[in-house]
């Protein structure tokens, strides 16, 4: 409903009482008084309103988002700490030079691209797999749908403490489940260098494989039926259907999907930390891990920190900008 | 208009007034400590409750998880704020927290009342003194800490065990008196078939866990973080040191039970209570769930022993445990307050029902005293430790060393990559970078 609608519903003479409240406000005050109340008949028009309204959240979005980020990109040129009682002190391009310098942090970015990279494809795989098993209807289809959406609606920090016991050598099911029924002889995934990170890949997937299977399910059912139908007169093969008709229509969603979980990969932090601590040494050292011990434990390199995150802000950016892009040739084809 | 601004003005300058009577006239009721989420927080809340008792003043002791308890802190210390009066913090934080004005100088209120001379000096050296030998002190030693072992005596002191143990390797099987005699016995009972494995011992990379497990065979082989004059090249790489650390290494590999690559005193107590090792590496705090027959089935079979000695004979542990330092952002009303309860707190007869609660005493007297020793199963073994503990860096760089320390050990100990020296050579030659950066070395 447009405000001037809405303001037809109020009681008669309600913008009349409240002028008049405030023009003999206006009046007490003093000989500017008249004014005043001109100027408050003007602020009530209604795009003062509508800015009024907003207001209060472009506040909130300049104190929480926007400040912040440009606070923090100052500092990033700074050296600071922020337990210190010193000032932050200008060096210029000094913190972007030693990250880009520094090989432990191109590691973990090198341990951070391969775990995106691992776990986004398993995971569009498979929740393209379940999405198309669950397409069709059967009998509890709602519930099993309901069931497999369950993971990624859990803490992450919880899942990686219960993996690290589903982990477990001894008492974990996992080993047992892959076929390993003595536990002096079974592999301790999670403390091996080359197991650690398939170990978290593993734990991702589990958790967000749904999340892709939801997105994808919902372009699936999207598509129109005599599309289908059409193909079928032409004797068109399920391979060739699938091909020309399924995949390029849910490919938009599932862009999507695969552009939300890459960037969520990339920031991967209490999954990480509850599995592996970014252990054994840095196996799973992921760039998030590695940025928080920099910003605090004990570190609080907050001028470093904070050209880290820009770092990686920019590669996020970067990659997103390529799924954008290839998402829009995608939509101009159509 | 004028007017309106003018009545508004004399309001606020009036507000101030009052505010600064009300703030000048600050009466404090109620004080409150930081500490982290373990029994020792509890006890102190009943050593508070005793202090609102005598005085009026309520004592409220929150209690932060160990994980985020730095964090919190260091949270309060980058406001600048006044959340809590007093912080039981670890030792490692006393550097930065004294050179960036986070803690009061206690140095005269500890000296002038001669409350520095009942508590023991390592203690004091450890818990409350930066620059170490300065002779300034920004916290009272509260509950001192170190690492140590609880051990099975049903299996210790089992006839068959015994013959088998001494068969086997020569000697008779008894509470080892060198760390070569804990890994012969760590591998004897190790049963990988028997679910039975013969040591627990600190593997977590988070924080400082690895390091501080570390440091228990490094010191004992008479290596160090570094020199007199803070060298590091030539002294953490060193022989000693590459021995040390090989050692950690094979105790890990031989005699771990699987899945403990990230552990740490909760993991290492999980595993002792579930009857998977003979023996468990852990600070003497986490010992009274132990000796718990409520968490523990084998509390009754329980001993405990403090750190062998090396191959020269040098006996080491990790210092664990917090001083108490007043926050230095509240006010000097409140700041006295605190004092006068810490002033309280370390008289004899307080320290003494700290310890009977199972609070680790610092207090030189109530240390040696026979009910001490005899309050509790491991205390024996905690006094003789307070004797020989030592610890890592306290210098306000000290994070960025730990971060290396623990990756590097870790890469090595557990991942089972590369060489001791190799891990050395790579902390050694990155700390120097940084303490020259740092100014630490010239």
């Amino acid at each position: 409903m447009h405000f001037r609608e809405a303001a037809l519903v109020l009681p008669p003479g309600f913008y009349r009482e409240r002028l008049e409240g405030m023009a003999s406000t206006n009046l007490e005050v003093g000989a500017g008084g008249r004014a005043g109340a001109t100027r408050g008949r003007r602020q009530l028009s209604d795009r003062s309103l509508q800015r009024l309204f907003i207001l209060p959240t472009l506040i909130l979005l300049i104190v929480w988002n926007v400040f912040p980020l440009f606070y923090s990109l100052y500092l990033s040129f700074t050296e600071y700490s922020v337990i210190s009682r010193e000032a932050p002190v200008w060096v210029g391009f000094e913190n972007y030079a030693w990250v880009l310098n520094n090989d432990g942090l191109w590691e973990s970015f090198a341990t951070t691209g391969t775990f995106a990279l691992l776990s986004v494809a398993i995971q569009t795989v498979l929740g393209f797999g379940l999405a198309m098993l669950l397409r069709e209807k059967f009998k509890g289809s709602g519930l099993v749908t309901t069931l497999l959406l369950i993971p990624m609606m859990l803490s992450p920090v919880v899942v990686g403490l219960f993996w690290t016991v589903i982990f477990n050598p001894s008492f974990g099911i996992f080993n047992y489940l892959i076929g390993f029924t003595n536990p002096a002889v079974a592999p301790d995934w999670l403390a091996l260098p080359n197991t650690a990170l398939w170990a978290v890949v593993i734990v991702d997937v589990w958790m967000w494989t749904p999340f892709v299977m939801l997105l994808v399910l919902s372009g699936l059912s999207a598509i129109p039926e005599y599309l289908y139908e059409a193909a079928a007169i032409d004797r068109a093969s399920a391979w060739f259907q699938f091909r020309r008709i399924t995949l390029p229509q849910v490919a938009p969603l599932l862009l999507i999907a695969v552009l939300f979980r890459t960037i969520e990969a990339f920031k991967a932090f209490d999954l990480v930390m509850g599995l592996t601590g970014g252990g054994p040494g840095d196996a799973t050292e992921v760039v998030a891990v590695n940025l928080y011990r920099l910003a605090f434990l004990g570190q609080f390199r907050t001028g470093r920190a904070s050209a880290l995150a820009y770092v990686v802000l920019v590669i996020i950016i970067a990659v997103s900008n390529l799924y954008i892009r290839y998402l829009n040739k995608i939509r101009d084809a159509d | 208009m004028r007017t309106l601004w003018k009545v508004l003005l004399l309001t606020a300058i009036l507000a101030l007034g009052v505010g600064s009577v009300v703030t000048a006239q600050e009466t404090v009721d109620e004080l409150t400590i930081i500490w982290a989420e373990w029994a020792p927080s509890d006890y102190l809340q009943q050593i508070g409750n005793l202090y609102e008792e005598e005085t009026g003043i309520a004592v409220n002791v929150i209690q932060e998880p160990w994980g985020t308890y730095f964090d919190r802190v260091s949270a309060e210390w980058a406001a600048q704020g006044d959340a809590f009066d007093m912080v039981v913090g670890d030792s490692q934080w006393l550097g930065q927290a004294a050179t960036q004005g986070h803690y009061v100088d206690l140095t005269d209120f500890l000296t002038s009342e001669g409350i520095d001379e009942t508590v023991t000096p390592a203690t004091l050296t450890y818990y409350g003194e930066y620059p170490t030998g300065s002779g300034r002190y920004w916290s009272y030693p509260t509950e001192g800490d170190a690492d140590g072992w609880a051990y099975r005596t049903d299996l210790f002191e089992d006839p068959e065990e015994m013959a088998a143990f001494e068969a086997e390797y020569g000697y008779p099987l008894a509470v080892p008196e060198t760390w070569m005699q804990l890994m012969d016995i760590a591998k004897f009972f190790t049963r990988p078939d028997e679910g039975l494995y013969g040591s627990a011992i600190y593997t977590q990379i988070d924080y400082d866990a690895l390091t501080m497990g570390v440091e228990n065979v490094l010191f004992s082989w008479g290596a160090d973080w570094k020199d007199e004059n803070n060298n590091v090249q030539g002294v953490v790489n060193s022989p000693e040191a590459v021995s040390a650390l090989e050692f950690y290494r094979e105790l890990y590999a031989c005699c771990q039970p699987p899945g403990m690559s990230n552990a740490f005193f909760q993991e290492v107590n999980d595993a002792y209570v579930a009857g998977q090792v003979a023996m468990a590496m852990n600070y003497f705090a986490f010992f009274p769930a132990l000796a718990n027959p409520q968490s523990n089935p084998y509390a009754e079979v329980t001993g405990y022993f403090a750190n062998p000695a090396g191959p020269d004979g040098d006996r080491f542990a990790a210092l664990g445990g917090q001083g108490t330092s007043i926050n230095a952002y509240i006010s000097p009303e409140r700041q006295q307050a605190a004092m006068d309860f810490i002033r309280w707190f370390a008289q004899e007869e307080i320290q003494q029902q700290w310890a009977q609660l199972g609070g680790y005493t610092t207090n030189s007297n109530v240390l040696n005293s026979p009910e001490f020793l005899e309050v509790a199963p491991y205390n024996a073994a905690f006094a003789e430790t307070m004797t020989f503990v030592k610890d890592f860096w306290n210098i306000p760089i000290f994070g960025s060393l730990l971060s290396i320390a623990q990756t590097e050990m870790h890469e090595y100990i557990v991942g089972g990559e590369g060489t001791a020296q190799e891990a050395l050579d790579t902390i050694a030659e990155e700390w120097d970078e940084i303490l020259r950066d740092e100014g630490v070395i010239e």
